[in-house]
């Protein structure tokens, strides 16, 4: 290291601390003059962040560095605190957002739990909980995978020394303003844009820095190539900025208020809403999520992966045909009928890329297949592909206006957003986890494999009962609506149709208790690892069957 | 012709390509619907949210009721029978953003205004389960018992103008006394806020004239989705799109 950086480090540091105290200030101003309370609260919030960022600032500043000792060991000085920092908010996140959806499927099976207040009504919590398991949850795995990935297959430490934590505490900051938000009423309404303006301008700045810290790295590169999963990250990356700046372009009533008005309205506001919305599926949860496959995938096998021609006509093919997507979510509403037609036709074509994907995912794990047996982290890996092919079939298939009419407003919908949700983002990162959790705490392995795959059985069979339940419900509540009497009139009145789905909400309550269990016993296994306890345990297949293996 | 190895190796160049495939196919669907005159229907009767509806929306969509009802009728036999006629894309021309939903836990809300009084209202929004005993909607009592805080509501009318509602500089000035006047038939206003605000409902919404609460801006709301639009003078078949 040359006598310059630790120079430009300080002046970094001076210029951060300098920028929090601006920060500070407004935030201050907020309090003293915002027009409604929430915004004086937020303000207090951003007060307490910057603040708070001083004092982080100081204590990095005069203590030592922790990475110093493993720096000797590494031929290149990666950044993993921030990659660490990101495995235990994900972890966190998993466990709120999940607990969250657990309590809001049990309102819809026993109203009582709603409390009759403001605060805990189910019209708040739900975006509560979509916005904890999507962006809390799957943005912190997405950017602490998409840190270490692009690390590794770069060989080249993270780009900026203060910008990472900068996207970190930012990105978990804005979180913190959106669900606190939600709880108080602040919402833009907006299915999974429901953010106020303020925070979407904060998330704005912190996913440019996201952008300009992911790039730095790759131009640090010692790989001539940029790794297919950087690819996928990098699309996710610059796709999301693009969806939520021109789905959030809004009017605010006052300066100093929570309040604004979209600048789209009716029409146009529903498909430029989709068109994010379904998007966020495809980029965020999808895009970004497979990244974390084509990395962790062949790492966790010890394969490379299957098809190099396959992963360019993936990658392409699939950010080219997913954006044609949204209009499916609006069939036969007002939406004009090309617009619709359109969105089918490309929603039915995404099947192949996504299958391409999922075949490339599945068959790195040729010559590799007994892992499946002996090693619980890779099973779940596998699992989350098989679910990803399940749910982009379902996903084509409902996107057919004839079977929308009878899906849409359904929990069909419901039913198929978690077997993606649970089954594919959840399982792919919880592996990731696994993975990532002894490589960066430098533990031999993880506490126990065996909790491991008491985890995996106990979430699939959560995410069964809760897709099958949202199957039955889902297509029973269509059916109702559309049924006759043999004189002609409607036979059902909405309510019976209501009170038809009450066994099927209470299943889908006990499928979500057993996911969220499942992420309670990741949680436990991470933090004994952390602590760098090991369990004595057997190998997780049983002694008899690798005995019998060869007879066999 | 191009190697994609020169791709992988320029992260420039993989950005900008990125950033010119993701954008095709929202340019074609979206860009259109701005220009093309057919989008939205020709109708008679639709006008801007008087400013006591506008407050009333604004409670509809803090408590997240979007969440579980659409407004939004697609046109097949039985929605048509169970809500009424099928709702037109002008309808929600000054909804920013608009409420169409996306699941229907609870039925339909794109006409429910008339179809239930006032007490019915009142009654089932601070207990559902007394008029519905098999509904599982929350109750939400305090809707009743808190005062609508109607300090900014000129800035709203104003906001929604900043983007392309037709509120006039006289409805911004009396969007105050406007609010006032809907929930109060012997208003002086009465007449005004009629003129501005065609087929406007004025009466006390919530039982209790005392007090303008968030009850009377949402029942007040409610009871006009799916009012304005004259359904006698459209005429379907002009407007095939």
């Amino acid at each position: 290291m040359t006598d310059e950086q630790p120079r430009a480090v300080a002046g970094t540091t001076y210029g951060a601390g300098a920028l929090l105290i601006l920060g500070a200030v407004l935030g201050l101003f907020l309090m003293a003059r915002a027009a409604d309370p929430v915004m004086g609260f937020h303000g207090f919030l951003f007060v307490a962040f910057c603040v708070l960022g001083v004092y982080w600032l100081i204590a990095r500043h005069s203590g030592g560095d922790a990475d110093a000792g493993r720096a000797a060991a590494q031929s290149v000085r990666y950044n993993d605190a921030v990659v660490r920092a990101g495995v235990v908010a994900s972890t966190f996140w998993g466990v709120i957002g999940f607990t969250v959806g657990l309590v809001i499927a049990l309102q819809l099976a026993f109203p009582v739990l709603n409390f009759d207040l403001p605060w805990t009504n189910f019209g708040r919590l739900r975006p509560l909980h979509t916005s904890a398991v999507i962006f809390a949850f799957g943005g912190n795995v997405l950017i602490a995978t998409s840190f270490h990935v692009v690390q590794r297959t770069c060989r080249a430490r993270l780009a900026g020394d203060l910008a990472p934590w900068f996207v970190f505490w930012g990105y978990n900051f804005f979180i913190v303003i959106a669900a606190t938000g939600y709880v108080l009423g602040v919402t833009q309404a907006k299915e999974y844009a429901e953010p106020e303006w303020y925070a979407d301008l904060w998330l704005t700045v912190v996913w440019v820095v996201y952008l300009l810290v992911f790039l730095a790295t790759l131009w640090r590169r010692k790989e001539p190539h940029i790794y297919v999963a950087n690819w996928f990250y990098l699309a996710f990356i610059v796709t999301v900025a693009v969806l939520h700046i021109v789905n959030g372009l809004a009017v605010p009533v006052a300066w100093s208020g929570t309040a604004s008005y979209s600048l789209f309205a009716g029409v146009q506001s529903a498909l430029i809403q989709w068109w994010y919305g379904h998007n966020a599926v495809g980029f965020f949860l999808t895009a970004g999520f497979l990244g974390i496959m084509y990395y962790f995938v062949p790492k966790q096998a010890e394969r490379p992966v299957y098809s190099y021609r396959l992963s360019i006509v993936h990658f392409w093919t699939l950010i080219f045909l997913y954006i044609w997507a949204g209009p499916h979510h609006l069939h036969y509403t007002a939406l004009p009928d090309w617009a619709q037609t359109l969105g089918m036709t490309f929603s039915i074509m995404l099947w192949m890329p996504s299958w391409g994907g999922m075949i490339n995912g599945l068959m790195t794990l040729s010559g590799a297949w007994d892992k499946l047996r002996t090693d619980p982290v890779i099973r779940m890996l596998v699992i989350s592909i098989a679910f990803y092919g399940m749910s982009t079939f379902e996903g084509p298939v409902m996107s057919i206006k004839a079977v929308n009419s009878l899906s849409h407003y359904t929990d069909w919908t419901i039913g198929h957003v978690h077997s993606g949700a649970l089954g594919w983002v959840g399982f792919v990162s919880f592996g990731a986890i696994y993975f990532l959790t002894p490589v960066l705490w430098q533990r031999q392995r993880l506490y126990s494999l065996k909790l491991v795959n008491l985890h995996f059985w106990v979430a699939t069979i959560g995410i069964l009962l809760y897709i099958t339940a949202m199957w039955v419900s889902g297509i029973l509540q269509g059916l109702m609506w559309r049924a006759y009497d043999t004189l002609g009139f409607l036979e059902y009145s909405f309510v019976e149709t209501v009170e038809a789905m009450h066994p099927f909400y209470v299943i889908r309550a006990a499928g979500g208790a057993l996911f969220v269990i499942g992420s309670l016993i990741m949680a436990y296994n991470v933090w004994r690892t952390i602590r760098g306890d090991l369990r004595e345990e057997d190998s997780v297949s049983s002694p008899q069957t690798i005995a019998a293996a060869p007879a066999g | 012709m191009i190697k994609h190895a020169t791709i992988e190796k320029n992260s420039i160049l993989l950005t900008v390509l990125v950033l010119i495939v993701v954008s095709i196919g929202g340019l074609v669907e979206i860009a259109p619907l701005f220009y093309l005159e057919s989008t939205i229907e020709k109708v008679q009767g639709m006008r801007p949210y008087s400013p006591l509806e506008l407050a009333g929306r604004k409670i509809y969509i803090r408590d997240g009721c979007y969440n579980c009802h659409s407004q939004m009728i697609r046109p097949l036999r039985d929605e048509v029978e169970r809500y009424g006629p099928y709702s037109l894309a002008a309808e929600s021309m000054y909804d920013h953003p608009f409420q169409w939903g996306s699941k229907r836990t609870g039925p339909d809300l794109a006409r429910v205004g008339g179809r239930y009084s006032d007490d019915w209202h009142a009654a089932h929004m601070k207990n559902p389960r007394s008029l519905v005993p098999e509904s599982i909607m929350p109750g939400y009592p305090y809707l009743a018992t808190t005062p609508l805080d109607y300090a900014l509501i000129a800035a709203e009318l104003e906001a929604n103008r900043a983007v392309g509602v037709p509120y006039t500089e006289e409805m911004i000035e009396s969007a105050e006394a406007d609010l006032k006047a809907q929930v109060d038939p012997d208003d002086d206003g009465f007449d005004d806020l009629l003129a501005r605000y065609p087929k406007a409902q004025v009466r006390d919404f919530d039982g209790d004239p005392e007090v303008i609460s968030e009850l009377d801006a949402m029942i007040a709301y409610l009871q006009m989705l799916g009012t304005l639009v004259d359904f006698e003078t459209y005429k379907a078949e002009d407007n095939l799109r």
